[in-house]
């Protein structure tokens, strides 16, 4: 009846995971039964679970990333707290089994569950503002890409209390993650839940390269976009054509570990090393779709804060869409020493060695960009100053191994995990960084507090260098990735200061959260009334903060790069986007598709992984039906009358007086 | 004067000169007809010098998959198809890397390190 | 609706990458074009996968004996017939020709679930003599590469009765007529898909 689930799944014997367990739950309870109790469930249903707003889409993909940030570092200072103790003779806290699942999760979590919702937030929040439009191309569509990423985020942590999770690493290479050697539940979470979020990363994907190559302002040609824009373009590109390769992959797997086929299997003919092979196919762009993004807030803070048009645009373009493409040919150099022979491994060190020139490019524009500028050393700033130190750091660790003979001394040593977390930290985490602090007053009217920003942004770049550098010497003397102890003693000192690196990111994390309480408490002070706290150069700073349902009461007209700064300066007389003679607005209704079908999807993905068929079957059924039923539901819109568009903007024009 | 067709291009399947006719597909089932008995003919005949067969058989196969994009799915080279057209460039670079790249990269594997599952057989 | 040459410096000539937003349809249109590019990298991985397996027959026979050369030639009729049909049935849907819409789509659909029906015959077949997917990598990677077409066709018809119902209870709207232009993308790349199919699984067995 209920297939492979038993009280056994649960692990009451293991007092770590049942009172985390305990204390999420007692969370998730304290927070439905405050929601409850406020009779905030209608609100929060039509106005946010519901809603097709790409603005509240956006911000409802970062929170859960911020939230899901917290889960991946838990297990993050547990691996790094099992290590500081686990010297010489000593085993640790973590048996083996656990620690495995814990860096299988850790990775899993902040690739998939951090860093893409957080930067898919990010575009999804801006780019249509950038754009000058109302919202992405498939309203209905954005709801249920970011309810199936949710879909996947619940399965994977319901791995935590019901089961175990994967112990095969984040991409579960074959043939350890066949059904031979890894019988249990664990890949089967890790499986389900990634081909559940995959598709609704593709789904997103889709959506946004449409919007930004169908939909923009009028007059904002290719080449008159915001570098956002053209980051969050590449980053889309690169999803919509390396996201199907994992589909097939895990597909694959699948079928292996259901069916019986013998795809990546060591015997009948099957060949793990295909496996691997495809997965880094994916997995090469991937890198790219989370950096891109981020290099474009970096171009987005470093204009704007130097109050100058950003140096070399056009370079700038052209460096991103040679990432965008070159990042297909260079997959192979995360298996150099798996056999290939020396001219395959060769062509592929030197594609990765060439990617690293676009990349310099953008350095050197950004430091242009600054030389000579008035610089406002805001937050936003800071995260990417850090970040140009740190991340050709990170690029230059890279490069060296890219060499497929210095690969061969580094592979799967602490040093690889040391330059990725450098790029991942200093590139992706810093972006993201930036780009909260840098929109936050966009999306909710009210700047987060600087002196806390400042002080979140020293303990990660402390704390990142102290966590991170000694595993590059680590690396160096022969410590390997996924090790639960060594019995080396004279590694230990170095493990304790990354332990205390580690310690001092928890208190970038915590005092993240100390300041959007204290900013949130402290709004009414640093409301900003204007819509452009910053002096922005681009069109999302022209409307009010937070931004109305429709963005732009009429869509403006744009007349050059960095059309608000050019507004501002009256250059060419272009009239203001919100002019003040309002025709109705339609907008499409909140639409309850996205949650329902991943309601189905998660009882679909359950009972797969647990082998109940009748639980499936209803799971799938579901979902049809859900599909059938937006397929029939009538077409109406929501029409904002012209005197309700009137009198907001009024509003407005009498606050920023009085302010 | 300004707008003479729409903006940011059309969406792929629709023309300039208004929709396609019952005769395009006609014609493009006449090219596919003769194209797919030609394939079929090469495979199967003797007459053709046997390691040219796959080369043919490709090239066949090119052309079919042209004439299907061409007549039934109206895709062409011109300004408000740009977008299309790119967008398909960009997918048949990515299908060419994903394939050739696994059949290069696998068969250097295989030569240089024996497949797992004749390893095994040999331990046996 | 004429084109302007691009090239041409017509004083007052706006690109059109500077004329504003795109109408709906075009934007719908390009929505589910870059939807069947993913799918086509999906076959691609399929088919990658296949290139490097179909040696790895496990003792087993290889395709050139397993396979019928005639029975493909019937399922490739079928479905290269059927995107015509289909073709028609969406000129028929632009025409608002309730009649002929409905002729064709049945005449898609039945020549859609004669394929299905072969392909699935054939499989019957193979699993019957014992040649089922679990017997080696090579008929792995074969039942998942031409189930995953199959299995493609079989939405595609699902698709296709959803659209009959549709054009019934909402007559040709705007939405209903995009909805089956989608779909005639769809069906249309199913078949450019089932070339690569014959041609490397079938006609290059050996």
């Amino acid at each position: 009846m209920l297939g492979k689930l038993t009280w056994s799944a649960v692990p009451f014997d293991q007092p770590i995971i049942m009172i985390t367990s305990g204390v999420i739950a007692l969370v998730l309870f304290a927070i439905l039964a405050l929601v409850t109790v406020k009779g905030w469930w209608p609100y929060l249903w039509r106005e946010w679970i519901t809603s097709v707003d790409h603005k509240r889409i956006g911000v409802m993909y970062v929170l859960l990333a911020l939230v899901m940030l917290v889960r991946g570092f838990a297990d993050a200072i547990m691996m790094r707290s099992q290590l500081a103790l686990a010297a010489g003779g000593a085993q640790g806290y973590l048996p083996p089994e656990h620690y495995d699942q814990i860096f299988s999760a850790h990775g899993t979590i902040m690739i998939f569950f951090v860093a893409m919702p957080i930067v898919i937030g990010l575009m999804n929040f801006a780019v249509p503002l950038q754009l000058g439009i109302r919202d992405v191309a498939f309203p209905v569509l954005n709801n249920v890409s970011f309810w199936l990423t949710a879909a996947g985020v619940l399965l994977v942590n319901l791995s935590l209390f019901v089961g175990e999770f994967a112990r095969t690493g984040w991409l579960g290479y074959p043939p350890l993650s066949e059904i031979a050697y890894s019988p249990g539940v664990g890949v089967d979470y890790y499986l389900w839940s990634l081909q559940i979020s995959g598709l609704g990363t593709l789904l997103s994907g889709i959506n946004l390269t449409t919007t930004i190559l169908k939909l923009r302002a009028r007059g904002m040609g290719y080449m008159r976009m915001p570098v956002f824009c053209w980051t969050a373009l590449a980053s889309n590109l690169l999803i919509v054509a390396a996201f199907p390769v994992l589909t097939a992959t895990f597909a694959m797997l699948l079928l292996d570990r259901y069916c019986g086929f013998h795809f990546f299997t060591n015997d009948a003919g099957g060949n793990p090393m295909m496996y691997i092979n495809l997965i880094w196919i994916w997995g090469h762009p991937e890198v790219y779709i989370l950096i891109l993004p981020a290099f474009g807030v970096f171009s987005e803070v470093v204009a704007t804060f130097a109050g100058k048009p950003l140096f070399g645009y056009r370079s700038m373009v052209m460096a991103t869409m040679v990432i965008c493409v070159l990042s297909f040919v260079v997959w192979l150099h995360h298996f150099f020493t798996m056999g290939a022979g020396a001219n395959v491994n060769a062509f592929f060190g030197m594609m990765t060695m060439i990617i690293a020139v676009p990349t310099g490019v953008k350095v050197f524009n950004w430091l242009f960009t600054l030389y000579g500028g008035r610089i406002r050393f805001t937050v936003p700033v800071y995260w990417t100053l850090g970040f140009m130190v740190t991340f050709v750091i990170g690029g230059m660790t890279g490069v060296l191994m890219a060499i497929p003979p210095a690969d061969f001394v580094l592979h799967n040593s602490l040093f690889l995990i040391a330059h990725f977390h450098n790029t991942a930290i200093g590139g992706v985490l810093f972006g993201a960084m930036a780009g909260y602090t840098y929109w936050f007053p966009k999306a909710f009217g009210f700047k987060l507090d600087e002196r806390l920003g400042k002080a979140v942004f020293w303990c990660w770049f402390i704390g990142f260098y102290l966590a991170f550098m000694p595993l590059y010497v680590l690396g160096l003397l022969g410590a390997t990735r996924r090790m639960q102890h060594y019995p080396d003693a004279h590694w230990q000192p170095l493990m304790l200061v990354a332990l205390a690196g580690a310690v001092l990111i928890l208190c970038g994390i915590g005092l993240t959260v100390v300041q959007l309480v204290h900013s949130i408490r402290t709004r009414e002070q640093r409301r900003d009334r204007t819509g452009d706290p910053w002096n922005g150069r681009t069109l999302e700073w022209s409307i009010p903060s937070p931004p109305p349902a429709w963005n732009f009461a009429q869509l403006p007209r744009i007349e050059s790069n960095d059309a608000y700064w050019a507004m501002k300066q009256g250059a060419h007389g272009v009239e203001p986007p919100a002019a003040h003679s309002h025709a109705p607005l339609h907008l499409p209704p909140s639409n309850p598709t996205g949650v329902l079908l991943a309601f189905f999807s998660v009882v679909l993905g359950f009972a797969l992984i647990w082998h109940i068929w009748w639980m499936a079957i209803i799971g799938l059924l579901g979902a049809v039906a859900v599909g059938l039923v937006q397929a029939w539901r009538p077409d109406h819109e929501v029409v904002i009358p012209a005197d309700q568009i009137a009198a907001f903007y009024g509003r407005q024009a009498a606050e920023e007086i009085a302010a | 004067m300004q707008i003479e067709s729409e903006p940011q291009g059309q969406a792929p399947g629709v023309q300039e000169q208004g929709r396609a006719t019952g005769r395009t597909y006609l014609v493009g089932l006449f090219y596919a007809v003769i194209l797919t008995l030609a394939s079929f003919w090469a495979a199967s005949t003797n007459f053709i010098y046997a390691p040219g067969v796959p080369v043919l058989l490709a090239v066949l196969a090119i052309a079919q998959m042209g004439v299907h994009l061409v007549f039934f799915l109206h895709i062409s080279s011109a300004p408000d198809q740009t977008n299309n057209f790119l967008a398909l460039a960009f997918g048949t670079f990515v299908v060419g890397l994903v394939v050739f790249g696994s059949m290069i990269i696998m068969s250097n594997l295989n030569h240089a390190m024996m497949p797992m599952d004749e390893l095994m057989r040999m331990q046996r | 609706m004429s084109v302007v040459d691009p090239t041409a410096s017509t004083p007052g000539f706006v690109p059109l990458s500077r004329r504003g937003p795109a109408p709906i349809q075009a934007v719908v249109g390009y929505g589910f074009w870059l939807f069947l590019l993913s799918d086509i990298i999906i076959f691609a991985a399929l088919f990658a996968t296949y290139a490097v397996l179909s040696g790895e027959t496990n003792g087993g026979p290889p395709g050139a004996t397993l396979f019928d050369k005639t029975h493909v030639f019937i399922e490739t009729a079928c479905l290269l017939l059927s995107s015509v049909t289909c073709g028609f049935a969406s000129l028929a849907v632009q025409r608002r020709d309730k009649v002929f819409a409905y002729l064709w789509m049945v005449a898609t659909f039945i020549l859609g679930a004669l394929f299905l029906h072969l392909e699935w015959s054939e499989f019957a077949v193979m699993v019957a003599s014992g040649n089922a997917p679990s017997r080696s990598a090579f008929l792995s990677a074969f039942f998942t590469l031409v189930g995953t077409h199959g299995l493609h066709v079989t939405i595609g018809l699902t698709a296709l009765a959803v659209m009959l119902l549709q054009i019934e209870t909402l007559g040709f709207s705007q939405k209903v007529r995009g909805r089956f232009y989608c779909f005639s993308l769809f069906w249309h790349a199913l078949d450019i898909v089932w070339i690569g199919v014959f041609t490397i699984v079938y006609l290059g067995a050996r």
